[in-house]
């Protein structure tokens, strides 16, 4: 899948577009270590199949021809020898800095080992400049061998056209250094139903493999609507800052996934000036989406006969994937009501600094009427901290959550898609029982000339038997494959993010004490 | 002011009176009253229920021979608290206000020792018998319910003379009057707005440690990669549970501080409309008096006695009004003195808590950043 690399990358380029910044993810294709076998079957196309260069457990299972074993492009060091027990990710580190200039968010994953990871973007005010550095440090400071960059952000919502008519319109910008594409750095603007149209594209292809797609953000009829029509407020804006960040961690998640990379309509989606209008992107929706969804449960519930022993994990597997989703829904109807009670709280407390500024400013007492200004003051600035601590528990927790949810949903059409193929086996399967019956009827009524198309028939249907059952064991080898590297993922992020929230609280808590700090003399100077 | 004999002086420290304890029992709040006697190192302990402090305060009104006791402001007595199941919270915040929230009735027993507190710290109110009697006597000070004094007898006066505008004796007292009636509204609506933003600070706690339960469920040890999540979700479960303690601490701190000192300041505000209220009452009174007087002196032709009389009525006045500036005085550099304590003490708690949950975010955020290195 990296053939396409080769072995002599070229330098990292300067980046003369300075206006936006991107996310790095780093792809290794350089490593010495396991790599001999790997190289021989990589091609430029898409794709070629790929064996990895130690088979895992299930490796008999697989054959050469026709055998689609994803393998995460970027690290060259490991394939996935065996899923459960090789932790891929010791090495990557994942971290979310913020620009001063435009306010996108960056995610940069650094060391030979990387994968789909999420950002949510802070708005700026919230995290101090000198976070920015830190991450470019470490990048050098990581780096072991020649990488390759892909970094992707999403910025610069502008609208276009006005009334009902109007849409979003976002700058998608990419910087890379892979060699697959020829620019080094390029962007083209990309309106919401371009995203969707990708997704369709996308998952039409690849959700039959069993891979999991992330799914898009979802439709908002409301807060488009409230665009469109011009309404210059904060809740606007918020929808739209909230649509973009989603926009950006959905792409990220897309060319993290190392075969949905090598899509030529991911590809296209970046590269290309004008995209052809995504029409029907009405199945889409949220509750479309939750339909199709819901569906797997069921389809999957049917499956009376098992396979082999690795039927239990997939049905257990599939348990927790059902278990996990009701949880965290759970726990965003939680983040939500905390983020609820934190804006109620910027309300008081703003409520509350204007009555001690009007009781400020009626006192006689001079010191004292200039303590209750400054604490007047002092309850403004943390109405300000109260604001952006709600934007950090919105996009860092209450996104992710949302995120996940959607994201476990996306893996149980996977395991849909697996009950399908086996659906397909068992009927092949008993289609063929039906021929060779038919074809013993034949040979006991004796009509030979109904025998040779018998004949025929049961070897048609033994080739897609054998056919079928290979692509069983594919999906189910891919479907296992992906549940685990999403698993991996899943953890990362959760701790990335809660790393990025806790930074946030120690910011706030420390503007705090200084806070604090300042005010102390004022009232002890009360006489 | 006639220096007292120590014989009317109070018996305790008027700094060392602390409600130690309070009991509930159905409907009634029993609170323990401990001070330090002054003479010897014995403290003493009694046991009151709300009606004694009802006592206290109208035998303070009702003192009788005490010249120019219509001058003194007297420090506010919190409204009876009504503990019984029905009365909702809702019910407690609208009768109490601020005194009403804090755990085991803290920030009430709170306001009680700061009224005595603030009579026993009175110049003259500390010579009263009947606060002594109230800090000493193990029996409880009875059922003497009788005598109302001043305040109640012109109840119904007072609301009437508020309505009108009477012309104040001096300008001095006019001024007053103005100032407080605007301190007074904007104490109280500061007051709110600050009970306001503790009941939200309240609720953060619980909304935090709702989500921090909930994340204990996530917990699965099935796998490795289940494992690392659990791992990860217990982890953010115990920030949030910080987050919790952070809260409840600053609202506890609100409270206990800043609550209390504008809950305080509010209700000296209302003490001081009584004051006036009251003060124009007496002086009316004396008006009223002296016309009736003059009117009845008219008739008979003793000019000494009249003069005598005017002597007399302008004696009580001028005594009236000098108890009562020096009670304004004493007033406003009590308050801001007892409004700064507050507030230092509540700027001194905030942050410490700040520091201390900077400290324990820190650790966290260190714990959290080495997962995966375990």
């Amino acid at each position: 899948m990296s053939g396409s690399f080769g072995r002599n990358p070229p330098p990292l380029p300067d980046s003369e577009d300075q206006e936006a910044e991107f996310d790095t993810r780093v792809l290794d294709s350089d490593e010495e270590e396991e790599d001999e076998e790997g190289e021989d079957i990589f091609t430029g196309a898409r794709s070629k199949p790929i064996t990895p260069t130690s088979a895992p457990d299930e490796g008999d299972i697989f054959s050469e021809e026709g055998s689609y074993i994803r393998r995460d492009v970027h690290h060259a060091t490991n394939g996935l020898h065996s899923d459960e027990e090789l932790d891929l990710f010791t090495e990557a580190t994942v971290e979310l800095t913020l620009t001063s200039t435009t306010s996108q968010g960056r995610r940069e994953i650094t060391g030979p080992t990387a994968s789909a990871c999420n950002t949510t973007h802070v708005p700026n005010s919230i995290l101090k400049p000198s976070v920015v550095t830190k991450t470019m440090e470490e990048l050098e400071e990581e780096e072991s061998g020649d990488k390759f960059e892909l970094n992707i952000a999403v910025t610069n919502p502008e609208k276009i056209g006005d009334g009902m008519n109007a849409y979003m319109s976002y700058k998608v910008s990419t910087r890379t250094t892979l060699p697959m594409f020829p620019n080094k750095m390029f962007s083209v603007r990309r309106r919401f139903s371009d995203f969707l149209g990708l997704y369709e594209k996308i998952s039409a292809k690849h959700s039959l493999l069993g891979c999991i797609i992330p799914p898009p953000p979802q439709k908002s009829v409301v807060g488009m609507t409230k665009v469109k029509v011009g309404k210059e407020d904060s809740s606007s804006a918020e929808f739209v800052e909230k649509r973009r960040a989603a926009l950006e961690r959905y792409l990220q998640r897309v060319v993290a996934h190392p075969s949905l990379l090598q899509d030529p309509d991911v590809r296209e989606f970046l590269e290309r000036d004008e995209l052809p209008r995504a029409v029907n992107t009405q199945t889409l929706s949220g509750p479309g989406l939750l339909k199709m969804i819901n569906r797997a449960s069921d389809a999957v519930n049917k499956m009376t006969i098992k396979m082999n022993e690795s039927d239990n994990w997939f049905e257990s597997k599939l348990q927790e994937v059902e278990n996990e989703e009701q949880l965290l829904r759970r726990l965003h109807a939680a983040v939500d009501s905390l983020v609820n009670h934190r804006k109620e709280l910027c309300i008081n407390t703003a409520v509350f600094s204007k009555s001690v500024a009007m009781l400020g400013s009626v006192e006689e007492n001079s010191a004292l009427s200039r303590a209750l200004s400054q604490l007047a003051e002092v309850e403004d600035k943390m109405e300000q901290l109260h604001q952006q601590q709600t934007f950090s528990d919105f996009f860092i927790l209450a996104e992710l959550l949302a995120d996940y949810v959607r994201l476990l949903g996306a893996v149980r059409c996977c395991f849909e898609q697996r009950m399908k193929v086996w659906q397909r086996l068992q009927e092949a399967q008993s289609t063929l029982q039906k021929k060779r019956e038919a074809e013993a009827k034949l040979l006991w009524a004796n009509k030979p000339e109904k025998l040779q198309q018998a004949k025929d028939d049961i070897n048609e249907w033994e080739s897609k038997v054998s056919q079928y059952e290979r692509d069983f064991e594919r999906v189910t080898c891919t479907v296992r494959k992906e549940v685990l590297r999403f698993e991996k993922e899943r953890a990362r992020d959760f701790k990335h993010y809660i790393v990025k929230y806790l930074e946030s609280l120690l910011h706030t808590q420390h503007r705090l004490v200084k806070y604090w700090e300042d005010f102390l003399p004022e009232v002890k100077a009360i006489a | 002011m006639e220096v007292s004999s120590a014989e009317a002086a109070l018996s305790v420290s008027a700094s060392s009176i602390r409600i130690t304890d309070v009991t509930q029992d159905g409907d009634v709040l029993t609170f323990a009253i401990a001070s330090q006697k002054l003479n010897s190192s014995a403290g003493v302990c009694v046991f009151r229920i709300y009606e004694d402090f009802d006592w206290l305060q109208q035998s303070l009104f009702s003192q009788e021979n005490l010249p120019g006791l219509q001058g003194i402001i007297f420090p506010p007595l919190p409204s009876k608290a009504l503990p019984s199941q029905s009365n909702t919270q809702t019910k407690a915040l609208k009768q109490l206000g601020f005194l009403a929230l804090g755990q085991d009735w803290q920030s009430y027993c709170k306001a009680l020792e700061f009224y005595l507190q603030q009579v026993a710290a009175h110049p003259t109110l500390c010579k009263c018998k009947a606060l002594d009697s109230f800090l000493i006597n193990s029996e409880s000070p009875g059922k003497q319910r009788g005598r109302k004094g001043i305040f109640n007898r012109l109840s119904q006066a007072v609301e009437e003379m508020r309505k009108e505008s009477h012309k104040d004796v001096d300008n001095f007292f006019q001024n007053e009057r103005n100032k407080n009636t605007n301190l007074a509204a904007l104490s109280k609506v500061a007051t709110e707005k600050l009970l306001d933003v503790v009941m939200t600070e309240q609720k953060l706690a619980l909304a935090c440690g709702h989500f921090a339960t909930s994340l204990h469920l996530c917990v699965n040890q099935d796998d490795a990669a289940a494992v690392a999540f659990s791992k990860v979700c217990l982890k953010l479960s115990d920030v949030i549970e910080a987050v919790n303690r952070n809260f409840e601490k600053v609202a506890s701190n609100d409270l206990s501080t800043l609550g209390l000192g504008l809950d305080l300041e509010s209700r000296y505000q209302e003490a001081e409309k009584v004051w006036e209220c009251v003060l124009m009452i007496a002086c009316k009174l004396i008006e009223l008096e002296t016309v009736k007087k003059g009117t009845e002196k008219a008739k008979a032709s003793k000019r000494e006695v009249m003069e005598a009389f005017q002597k007399a009525v302008e004696k009580e006045f001028n005594l009236i009004s000098s108890v009562a500036k020096q009670e304004i005085e004493r007033f406003h550099s009590s308050r801001v003195n007892v409004l700064k304590n507050f507030l230092i003490g509540w700027c001194e708690l905030q942050l410490n808590t700040a520091k201390e949950f900077a400290e324990l975010y820190s650790q966290h955020l260190e714990a959290c950043r080495n997962m995966y290195s375990e």
